[in-house]
C-alpha cells in the first residue's frame, strides 16, 4: 500500500472496509426493530406450537366428549378456549391445526420457490422459449387463485398432498415472475458480464452469479406466499373441498363452528383470530427481511 | 457593497447511527457580484454540502449546523423561516445539479417546468408568462425555443437539458447562481458549450456563480478564484492562475500533481500482432409489430479496423453512444459481429463455442463502473479466483487462495482484506479488485472501458500507473475506451476517434494530438486541454444517447 495513502482518503465514503458487521450484529441490530422482533416472535411461536402439538396439547384433537360440548372458553374449566359441537376441546385443535397450517405453508413455499427460481431463470436465459414460457405464466396467473386451485382439487381428489400440489402450482407464477425480472435486470450488469468474459459458462452464471441476487426479492415474496397459502388452506377446507372434515386445522375448525356462530361463537373466533394474525405477522416479517437481505441496506441499519 | 454570498465558519453536521458526523468544519468565503467562484475536491470534501446549505436544502432532520452563519445579499439564511426559504430558492438563488436527466420532471413539458418558477417568483401568466419563457430559452442558446416548448425532457439531449436547467435557475434573475458539477453527465465538446454558457451568462446578467467541481480543466477554464476543499475544510483559496502556478497547501499540490501525466511506451512496429480486426460491424435490429419483423437496424458499430501489437495501447475515444464500448466487447466476442477477427493470428470469426471458451483465458475487460461490475454477495477471494475456477488453474483451497493473496498483492490491496465484500472498499480500491481478477488469468489482451472515469482525479492518476506498470511487467496489450483525452495520451500510442459508430480519424497518439485533421477531433481536444473551443460541428446533436 506504500504508494497509496490518498486512497485512505476516500476510503471515509463508503467506510473502506473497516466495519466487517459480523451476521450475528446484523441480526441482533434487526431484531431491536419491534416490528422486526413481533413478527419474528410469532412465527417462531406459530412454529414452535404445531411442531410441539403432541406435547403441549391437553386433548387428543379428536377426542369427543359430547357431555361437555360447547362448553365456553374458562380458565379453570379444563377447557382453555371451550370446546365444539363434540366436545372436542378447541385449544388442542388449534395447535394441530398451527401444524397443518405450517406444514402447508413450507411445503408451498419450498416447493414453489424452487419451480418458481428454474421457470424465472431459465425464461429470463433462453431467448427462444424464454417469453414464450413467460406468457404461460402470465396466462396461469390470470386465474383466480382459489378457482384455480378447487379445479385441481376437484380433478385430484382432497388431501393434505393434493391441496400443497394445487397451491404449489397456484403460486408458482409469483415466484416465477419475480426472479425473471430480477434475471433480465441481473443479465445486463456488468459483473454478470465479466463473468462472461472471464469464461463462465452458462449454467455457472446462472447459479453463481444471478441467483444469489434474486434470493432476497424471493424469499420476501416467500413470507407472502405462506400467508396467502394459510388463508388459501384455510378457505378451500371451508368451503369442503381442502382437508376432509375429520382433521384438525383451522380450516374445519371454522367450518364446523359456522353453524354455532351465535350460540358458541368462541369455537370461529379463535381459529379466525389466528389466521389474522398468522397473515399479518407474515406480512411483517417479509417487510423486515426486505430491508434485511439486500446488503447495501445493511450499512443503514 | 455586499458580496453576493458571505459564508463565515459554516459547520454542517450529519447524526448518523454511529454517531454525529462533521461534514463541513468551520468554512468561510464570500462571493463578490459577478465573481466565479470554484469550489473543488474530491467526494467526500463536503463541497455539495456545502453548497446544498445555502439555500437550507439539506434535510432538517438529520442535519444541524453547530455554528457560522450564511448571508446571501446581507440576509442570514441559517435560521430563516421557511416562508423567507422559499422566496430565495429559486428567486435569488438559482441551482444547476448535475444529473439532468434526473434534475427535470418527465411527465411535463418544458414550457411548464420553465412557467413554474416564473408563476411562483413572479406572478407571470398568459402571454407574458409564454413569451418570458422563449426568451430564456433563448438565453440558454436552446434552436429553435418556440418549437421546444411542447417538448418533454427524453425529447432533448443531456447538453439540451441542462440548458433548460439552467433556463429555470436563472429565470429570476438571480444574484446567485449554484452549480453543483454542472458537466459531469455530459460529453466533453457539449461540456464546453455548457461551461461558455454559465460564463457567458454570468456576463450577461452580472450575478455571482458557485461552481462546485472536482475537474481542475474547469476550474482553470472558467473560475476567477478557486477554494480547495479537503476533508470539509477549505485547505487554500487564491486567484485562478496564481494558486494553479504556485499551489501553497499540500493537498492542492497533490490534486495538481495527480493530473494523469507521463507517456505512453515508445511504439514498436516489430511486436508480434496480438489483435486484428477489419470491418467490424455490430447492428442492432429494430423490430416492430406482433410479427417482430425487422424493419432496420441501429448500427452500433460500422465498419471498425483496429490493429493492436504486444505491450502496445490503442486509445478509442468518442461520445456516449459513438459506439466504442459494443467494439470492444466484439473483439472480445462477447457480442456477435461481423467482420474479421484474428487474435495472435487466429481468425475468431467461426471458432466453436469450446474454442472460444479457451480464449477467455488470454482475452479481458475491465468495466468502468467499480460499483456494478463486482458482484455484491461474493467475497473478493471468491471474485478474483472465479477465473481460475472456471479454468481449473491451480488446485482448489490453499494454492488458489495463495495465488489471489499474490494478485491482490501486484493491485496493492491488503490479501488480509480478501474475505470481505466489495461494499466494503471505496471506489478505487474496487477497480483494483476488477484489475486483479483480470490478472488472475494472466491474459494477454485487456479491454479497459473507461477504467478511470467514474473515480476521482488523484485516484484516476494511480490507476493509470498501476496498469502501465503492469503493461510492462506483463507485456499486455491494452484497448483503451474512454472520453478523457488526458487520460489516454498518458496511456496510447495509437488513438482511434469514433462517432455515430465510424471512425473519423485514426492514427499515431502523437499526430493525434499534434494535428487533427477532423473538426470533431479537434474540438474534442479543445474540449480535453485548455485551448478556446471551436465551435463542433451540429451543435449539441439531436435525440438522447445512450
Amino acid at each position: 500500500m506504500s504508494e497509496t495513502p490518498p486512497n485512505a482518503g476516500t476510503g471515509a465514503d463508503d467506510a473502506g472496509g473497516a466495519r466487517a458487521a459480523t451476521a450475528r450484529g446484523i441480526g441482533a441490530s434487526w431484531l431491536r426493530k419491534p416490528a422486526n422482533a413481533i413478527g419474528f416472535g410469532l412465527f417462531a411461536l406459530v412454529v414452535a406450537a404445531g411442531l410441539l402439538a403432541p406435547l403441549i396439547a391437553p386433548y387428543d384433537p379428536g377426542f369427543i366428549a359430547i357431555r361437555d360440548r360447547l362448553e365456553p372458553p374458562s380458565l379453570t374449566g379444563g377447557h382453555l378456549l371451550g370446546t365444539d359441537h363434540l366436545g372436542r376441546d378447541i385449544f388442542s385443535r388449534m395447535l394441530y391445526g398451527a401444524r397443518v397450517s405450517v406444514i402447508v405453508g413450507a411445503s408451498v413455499v419450498v416447493l414453489s420457490s424452487l419451480i418458481g427460481i428454474a421457470i424465472g431463470l431459465f425464461g429470463g436465459y433462453s431467448r427462444r422459449f424464454g417469453n414464450f414460457l413467460m406468457r404461460i405464466i402470465d396466462g396461469v396467473m390470470a386465474f383466480p387463485e382459489i378457482v384455480f386451485a378447487l379445479a385441481l382439487i376437484a380433478a385430484l381428489g382432497s388431501s393434505l398432498t393434493n391441496v400443497i400440489i394445487a397451491l404449489t402450482f397456484v403460486y408458482v407464477p409469483r415466484v416465477a415472475r419475480v426472479v425473471h425480472a430480477c434475471t433480465l435486470a441481473l443479465r445486463n450488469q456488468e459483473f454478470v458480464l465479466a463473468a462472461e468474459a472471464l469464461g463462465g459458462g452458462t449454467l455457472r452464471v446462472a447459479v453463481r452469479h444471478i441467483l444469489p441476487n434474486t434470493l432476497g426479492p424471493v424469499v420476501v415474496q416467500g413470507t407472502f406466499i405462506f400467508a396467502y397459502a394459510v388463508i388459501s388452506e384455510a378457505s378451500l377446507t371451508f368451503l369442503g373441498v381442502g382437508l376432509p372434515p375429520g382433521t384438525a386445522s383451522w380450516g374445519v375448525i371454522l367450518a364446523e363452528g359456522r353453524n354455532y356462530l351465535l350460540d358458541a361463537p368462541w369455537i370461529t373466533t379463535f381459529p379466525g383470530l389466528a389466521i389474522f394474525l398468522l397473515v399479518l405477522n407474515l406480512n411483517i416479517l417479509g417487510d423486515g427481511l426486505r430491508d434485511l437481505l439486500d446488503p447495501r441496506s445493511r450499512k443503514l441499519l | 457593497m455586499t458580496a453576493a454570498l458571505e459564508v463565515r465558519d459554516l459547520r454542517v453536521r450529519f447524526d448518523t447511527d454511529t454517531g454525529p458526523l462533521d461534514a463541513v468544519r468551520g468554512v468561510s468565503f464570500s462571493i463578490a457580484k459577478g465573481e466565479l467562484l470554484a469550489l473543488v475536491g474530491e467526494s467526500g470534501s463536503g463541497k455539495s454540502v456545502t453548497a446544498l446549505s445555502i439555500p437550507q436544502l439539506l434535510p432538517p432532520v438529520r442535519v444541524s449546523h453547530p455554528g457560522g452563519s450564511i448571508r446571501v445579499g446581507g440576509d442570514e439564511m441559517i435560521g430563516a423561516s421557511e416562508s423567507v426559504l422559499r422566496g430565495v430558492r429559486g428567486g435569488r438563488v438559482g441551482m444547476i445539479f448535475q444529473e439532468p436527466m434526473t434534475s427535470l420532471n418527465p411527465l411535463q413539458t418544458i414550457e411548464r417546468q420553465i412557467g413554474e418558477t416564473l408563476r411562483l417568483h413572479q406572478g407571470l401568466s398568459g402571454r407574458a408568462l409564454r413569451d418570458r419563457v422563449v426568451e430564456l430559452l433563448d438565453l440558454v442558446r436552446l434552436d429553435a425555443p418556440r418549437e421546444r416548448l411542447d417538448s418533454y425532457p427524453h425529447q432533448l439531449s443531456g447538453g439540451q437539458r441542462q440548458r433548460v436547467m439552467i433556463a429555470i435557475a436563472v429565470a429570476n434573475d438571480p444574484d446567485l447562481l449554484i452549480a453543483d458539477e454542472p458537466t459531469t453527465a455530459l460529453d466533453v465538446t457539449i461540456q464546453a458549450q455548457i461551461l461558455e454558457l454559465v460564463r457567458d451568462l454570468r456576463t450577461r446578467l452580472g450575478m455571482a456563480v458557485l461552481l462546485i467541481t472536482h475537474d481542475l480543466t474547469i476550474v482553470r477554464r472558467i473560475a476567477d478564484r478557486v477554494c480547495v476543499m479537503h476533508n470539509g475544510e477549505i485547505v487554500e483559496e487564491g486567484e485562478t492562475a496564481a494558486l494553479f502556478a504556485d499551489p501553497q497547501h499540500s493537498y492542492t499540490r497533490h490534486l495538481l500533481a495527480s493530473e494523469p501525466a507521463g507517456r505512453p511506451p515508445a511504439r514498436d512496429p516489430g511486436a508480434p500482432m496480438v489483435i486484428e480486426a477489419s470491418d467490424v460491424a455490430v447492428h442492432f435490429p429494430i423490430r416492430k409489430g406482433i410479427l417482430r419483423r425487422q424493419v432496420g437496424a441501429i448500427k452500433a458499430v460500422d465498419g471498425v479496423s483496429i490493429a493492436i501489437r504486444k505491450g502496445q495501447t490503442v486509445g478509442v475515444v468518442g461520445e456516449s453512444g459513438s459506439g466504442k464500448s459494443t467494439l470492444g466487447l466484439a473483439l472480445l466476442r462477447l457480442r456477435d459481429s461481423r467482420g474479421r477477427i484474428a487474435f495472435l493470428g487466429r481468425p475468431l470469426n467461426d471458432l466453436p463455442p469450446r474454442d472460444i471458451h479457451a480464449l477467455r483465458r488470454q482475452m479481458q475487460i475491465v468495466f468502468q463502473d467499480p460499483y456494478s461490475s463486482l458482484s455484491p454477495r461474493m467475497t473478493v477471494r471468491q471474485i478474483v479466483s472465479e477465473g481460475l475456477d472456471i479454468h481449473g488453474i491451480g488446485r482448489p483451497g490453499d494454492e488458489r487462495r495463495a495465488r489471489v493473496a499474490e494478485l491482490l498483492h501486484e493491485v496493492r490491496l491488503d490479501p488480509a482484506m480478501m474475505d470481505r465484500y466489495p461494499h466494503e472498499f471505496s471506489g478505487g480500491q474496487r477497480q483494483r479488485i476488477s484489475i486483479a481478477r483480470v490478472l488472475a488469468l494472466k491474459p494477454d489482451f485487456v479491454v479497459l472501458d473507461e477504467p478511470t472515469s467514474a473515480l476521482d482525479l488523484s485516484i484516476q492518476a494511480q490507476i493509470v500507473e498501476l496498469l502501465r506498470e503492469l503493461q510492462a511487467r506483463h507485456g499486455l496489450s491494452y484497448m483503451f475506451i474512454s472520453h478523457d483525452l488526458r487520460v489516454v495520451r498518458a496511456l496510447c500510442d495509437e488513438v482511434i476517434v469514433m462517432r455515430k459508430g465510424t471512425v473519423v480519424e485514426q492514427g499515431s497518439a502523437a499526430a493525434i494530438f499534434e494535428d487533427a485533421q477532423h473538426p470533431y477531433t479537434r474540438a474534442l481536444i479543445g474540449a480535453s486541454f485548455d485551448i478556446v473551443p471551436s465551435p463542433p460541428p451540429n451543435g449539441d446533436g439531436r435525440g438522447a444517447t445512450a
